[in-house]
């Protein structure tokens, strides 16, 4: 019984000294001055800028990476094709590998004297612009709902997809009706992730954009920007808009869970 | 569901889903291609650019070295710590009844949701030079662990959960009433079930430590020799347009990655088996 305690209250206060109080600290520093300063600091042109092409870059790369991520999970889990082996490894490699080294690969393809390099000289600008940051946010995001996907459409089986294709259902059609409402809870925690980890990627999107202040500067950067000017409000202002995001993919997370493959 | 031509031809609408599969398939593969593949070709083509000896003197140099030193060690002790700390947590979470445990089992996934430079303020806040309770250890080792345990809390306790959950429990009762202790039963039954899932967790922790940049780059203090982990030496490289260096130490990280993945595959399969 004591074992049980100890255990109990060691791991509540192991989570407490790592996560809880410096997350709850942040706020409390957002917000010490009162909701006004904090409320300038997220309001300034910049701040506000910055949150814009967050949204904008998520925007894009949530949608493509759940488009994509469904189709690679039915390709990986209901096909057999050569490169099968690599196609699963390349899912998951970003999921191990650090975003800088993500952000360098994207400047060496696109920078000067990189294999797609031209495109800057014909007017196609990828590295410190959006599209590059685009590219950088997807790499990063790509593996969260195919690993999602994957495990539903292996419970589901494909009894019911094939019953519905003897009937008579194009591909299509038997996707739409039999395959997507069974994977849909899948998805969706997989589209939680995805955003999650768009919206937060700081690493990859720090080397492509350049960093250039009201132009390719994401909330992350941002934070990183306003604290090393010395602009703390600023800084843990903008922290907690993100932070307070991250609670909401949470509780979202944690409503989608029990519903998982249902 | 191979399909000969005649019958093919026999049946129109067979042969335009075919088609169909090999169009999506090959829009697939040009997706990850141009996503994953070619930039990552791209770094490796650069890497070795200069020769083989550009590339070694590069990964050689005392600063890359010490780096590299830093990163592994650290991450093999957060590994370490979590194989310990999530396994308990895993198991409090499934097996304790305790008011609040609905609330701690959904802030466990926090790290996953939080930027992780927002990570890395927090924790310097805390833990820095103006914290509330005095403890300061930015700019050292120990602030470098403590980011890295902050960002790969959830690894192995989102990988022990599941099994955990799914452990049969007359497996353990059978052995408390032919009268084996406690720790016994954990470490005779439970903790060989686990086990997998524990290694599985543990691996993916490693790799996102080995390649951590923004939780550690605040608070670590950046100073070669010392605090510089390897992401933040590769970011500074690029920085300061050492391309080469930059690219030589990406390319390591990357196989450090891939081999982790390997392993984890491994895990994986021996858990299915078991």
């Amino acid at each position: 019984m004591t074992a049980r305690y100890l255990l109990r209250f060691g791991t509540i206060g192991y989570l407490l000294m790592v996560l809880l109080i410096p997350v709850g600290l942040v706020f409390y520093r957002a917000f010490q001055h009162g909701l006004g300063p904090a409320w300038d600091a997220v309001t300034t042109p910049g701040a506000v800028h910055a949150f814009w092409l967050t949204i904008l870059i998520a925007a894009i790369a949530v949608p493509a990476n759940a488009l994509f991520g469904v189709a690679l999970a039915i390709a990986l889990v209901r096909h057999r094709f050569p490169g099968h082996g690599l196609v699963n490894a390349l899912v998951d490699l970003p999921l191990a590998l650090s975003p800088v080294v993500v952000g360098l690969a994207l400047a060496l393809l696109y920078g000067t004297g990189g294999w797609l390099g031209g495109l800057a000289t014909h007017g196609v600008k990828i590295l410190f612009a959006v599209p590059g940051m685009v590219l950088a946010t997807i790499f990063v995001s790509l593996p969260f709902v195919v690993r999602e996907v994957v495990p539903v459409l292996r419970e589901i089986g494909t009894e019911q997809e094939q019953a519905a294709s003897v009937l008579g259902g194009s591909p299509f059609y038997v996707f739409r009706r039999v395959t997507l409402p069974a994977i849909r809870w899948g998805v969706a925690y997989g589209i939680v992730l995805t955003m999650a980890r768009a919206i937060g990627e700081f690493g990859a999107v720090s080397i492509v954009s350049g960093r250039i202040e009201g132009q390719t500067q994401t909330l992350t950067l941002y934070v990183k920007d306003q604290f090393d000017n010395f602009d703390f409000t600023g800084a843990y202002a903008a922290s907690v808009l993100l932070a307070a995001i991250a609670l909401i993919t949470v509780l979202a997370m944690s409503l989608l869970k029990p519903k998982d493959g249902a | 569901m191979a399909t000969s031509p005649t019958v093919a031809a026999a049946a129109p609408g067979r042969a335009k889903s075919l088609a169909g599969a090999a169009l999506g398939r090959g829009i697939l593969a040009g997706y990850l291609s141009l996503i994953v593949l070619v930039p990552l070709a791209a770094l490796v083509w650069r890497s070795g650019q200069d020769g083989r000896h550009a590339f070694w003197s590069a990964v050689t140099t005392p600063q890359a070295v010490a780096a590299l030193r830093l990163t592994l060690v650290s991450s093999l002790a957060v590994a370490a710590i979590n194989a310990v700390t999530g396994t308990s947590i895993a198991w409090v979470l499934v097996r304790d009844r305790f008011p609040g445990k609905g609330l701690l089992n959904a802030v466990i996934d926090l790290p996953f949701a939080l930027p992780t430079i927002v990570a890395g303020l927090t924790l310097l806040v805390l833990y820095g030079p103006s914290g509330p309770f005095g403890i300061d250890v930015a700019f050292t080792r120990v602030a470098i662990l403590l980011a890295l345990l902050f960002v790969t809390l959830p690894f192995v306790v989102r990988a022990v959960q599941p099994v955990l959950l799914e452990l049969d429990r007359e497996m353990e009762e059978a052995a408390a009433s032919l009268g084996a202790k406690p720790t016994a039963i954990f470490r005779r039954i439970v903790f060989p079930n686990l086990l997998p899932a524990i290694l599985a967790g543990v691996a993916l922790a490693f790799a996102r430590s080995v390649g951590e940049y923004g939780s550690v780059v605040l608070i670590s203090g950046n100073l070669p020799f010392k605090t510089e982990v390897s992401s933040v030496y590769i970011f500074s490289h690029i920085e300061s347009s050492d391309t080469t260096g930059a690219a030589a130490v990406s390319v390591v990280l990357l196989a450090i990655s891939l081999a982790v993945l390997l392993a984890i595959g491994a895990f994986r399969r021996w858990r299915d088996e078991a």
